[in-house]
């Protein structure tokens, strides 16, 4: 019984969200061509409740609400894509600001493992915004179109280890004393931790900034995959500090488009209020929640978007 | 029973100070909105003809509407869009005052390496928020 009750409102969002969705879609072009058939406030709104289901179902789903804020607001909104990403980078910056003081008195979020990393990703994203803002629009959509269906790819086949294994930690961690100790409440034991192979994953934030401020998606996706698989980071602290650590990337690429001109307070508020609304929500829904399904639901959102925008930027579906 | 452990006295400040921070930009940014959308402050750009700009890319958005694009929106902090900008870069503004809170506890516990990058990250911050690093468009 319970089971079909999950069933049901997952079935119901998802109703309500491919509703709303295509809504969006069937009402563009009216804007576009007549500029006054739709009334501007429908947009805000509209933009409100989508993201206030993306909300929920990025909690749910386990992903930050920036990567699904960019391709679908991007894809079906009449919005410039350099609004959008504007917009998507403070959604980003606004959540991890949120939720950074709290992972960080718990422990979970780690100040030292941060810092370097931060440092190396949040110039990178300076960059990363300027190219974006400077590339056309289909070359835009083309590489955000393929970098979504990566992040599908990188969804469906990473792996995650809850404690890996780390034999000797690195010269460079060890200098920089990059290591910590946490308790976890689920085995009543407290988790010491070290990593191994920095150099390399700061070379790999290079992309992940870069990336990052170009198409203003926020990085967790990439981070915790570096953090966790490669340095050897227990996905617990991963996880935090993937969360944190965005509040620093993502502040040096907002900066780069609030200084261009791309942020526009009436699409950016609705969409920061609309998420942390969701988000608020949606922790509460995933207590009864089936995180199966929903993680199925964001890949296809993310397949669905990413491929959206791939065939709006090479000009078959615009 | 959770056993106490207690993180670095740098993480306990930064993470004090973000709450602080975070909470207060989080309620300017209502705050601000309602002002312009109950029209307290007359805007910059009227809400009714926001579907012809933000179609527009930016370079052609900033043309049409004459906005100076870096820190020209300081000059417009009367005008009820413009007011929503001053939330925005505090929250963006954020990370930049809690690295400037933990340099001199790093300083002070002789973390030489960890005082050197927080101030180039300050530095590095600083130089994106600076205006000197915007885009004119495509």
């Amino acid at each position: 019984m319970r089971w079909l009750l999950r069933t049901f409102s997952m079935v119901a969002l998802l109703l309500l969200f491919t509703c709303v969705i295509s809504m969006a879609a069937e009402t563009t072009p009216q804007v576009m061509e007549g500029g006054s058939s739709f009334p501007w406030w429908a947009w805000p709104l509209l933009l409100f409740i989508v993201t206030f289901i993306l909300g929920i179902i990025a909690v749910l789903g386990g992903v930050g609400g920036g990567v699904l804020f960019v391709p679908i607001v991007g894809g079906f909104f009449p919005f410039n894509l350099d609004f959008v990403r504007g917009a998507g980078l403070l959604v980003a910056l606004s959540g991890a600001l949120a939720a950074g003081p709290g992972l960080l008195r718990r422990g979970l979020a780690d100040l030292r493992l941060t810092i370097p990393l931060a440092l190396i990703a949040s110039t990178s994203a300076i960059f990363g915004a300027m190219i974006g803002l400077s590339l056309p629009k289909n070359v835009v959509n083309t590489l955000l179109g393929l970098t979504i269906l990566g992040i599908v790819v990188i969804m469906l086949t990473a792996k995650k280890s809850e404690y890996p294994e780390v034999k000797k930690a690195d010269a460079l961690s060890r200098a920089l004393k990059i290591y910590g100790i946490y308790y976890e409440p689920t085995t009543g034991k407290e988790v010491e931790w070290k990593v191994h192979r920095t150099p390399i994953a700061l070379l790999l934030f290079v992309v992940i900034g870069i990336m990052a401020g170009m198409f203003g998606l926020g990085a967790g996706w990439a981070n915790v995959p570096v953090l966790n698989l490669l340095m050897g980071v227990p996905l617990k602290v991963a996880v935090s500090t993937s969360k944190f650590l965005l509040s620093i990337t993502d502040t040096s690429a907002a900066w780069i488009y609030l200084n261009s001109g791309a942020i526009i307070p009436m699409i950016v508020v609705p969409s920061i209020v609309g998420i942390m609304l969701g988000s608020i929500v949606g922790v509460r829904v995933l207590a009864v929640a089936k995180p199966k399904v929903i993680r199925w639901v964001v890949i296809g959102l993310l397949a669905f978007s990413g491929l959206r925008a791939l065939l709006k930027g090479l000009g078959i579906w615009t | 029973m959770a056993k106490e452990i207690k993180p670095s006295e740098e993480q306990l400040s930064y993470a004090a100070l973000l709450d602080i921070g975070m909470k207060l930009g989080l309620i300017g940014i209502v705050i601000t909105f309602a002002i312009y959308v109950f029209g307290i402050f007359s805007p910059y750009l009227p809400v009714e003809d926001l579907p012809q700009y933000w179609k527009l890319n930016v370079h052609k958005y900033l043309e049409v509407t004459r906005i100076q694009s870096g820190w020209a929106w300081i000059t417009l902090l009367h005008k009820g869009d413009f007011l929503n900008f001053l939330p925005i870069a505090f929250l963006s503004a954020l990370s930049i005052i809690c690295y400037i809170r933990i340099l001199p506890i790093f300083l002070k516990k002789k973390e030489s390496i960890y005082a050197f990058l927080a101030l180039l990250q300050v530095l590095i911050l600083l130089l994106a928020a600076s205006g000197i690093l915007k885009v004119g468009g495509h």
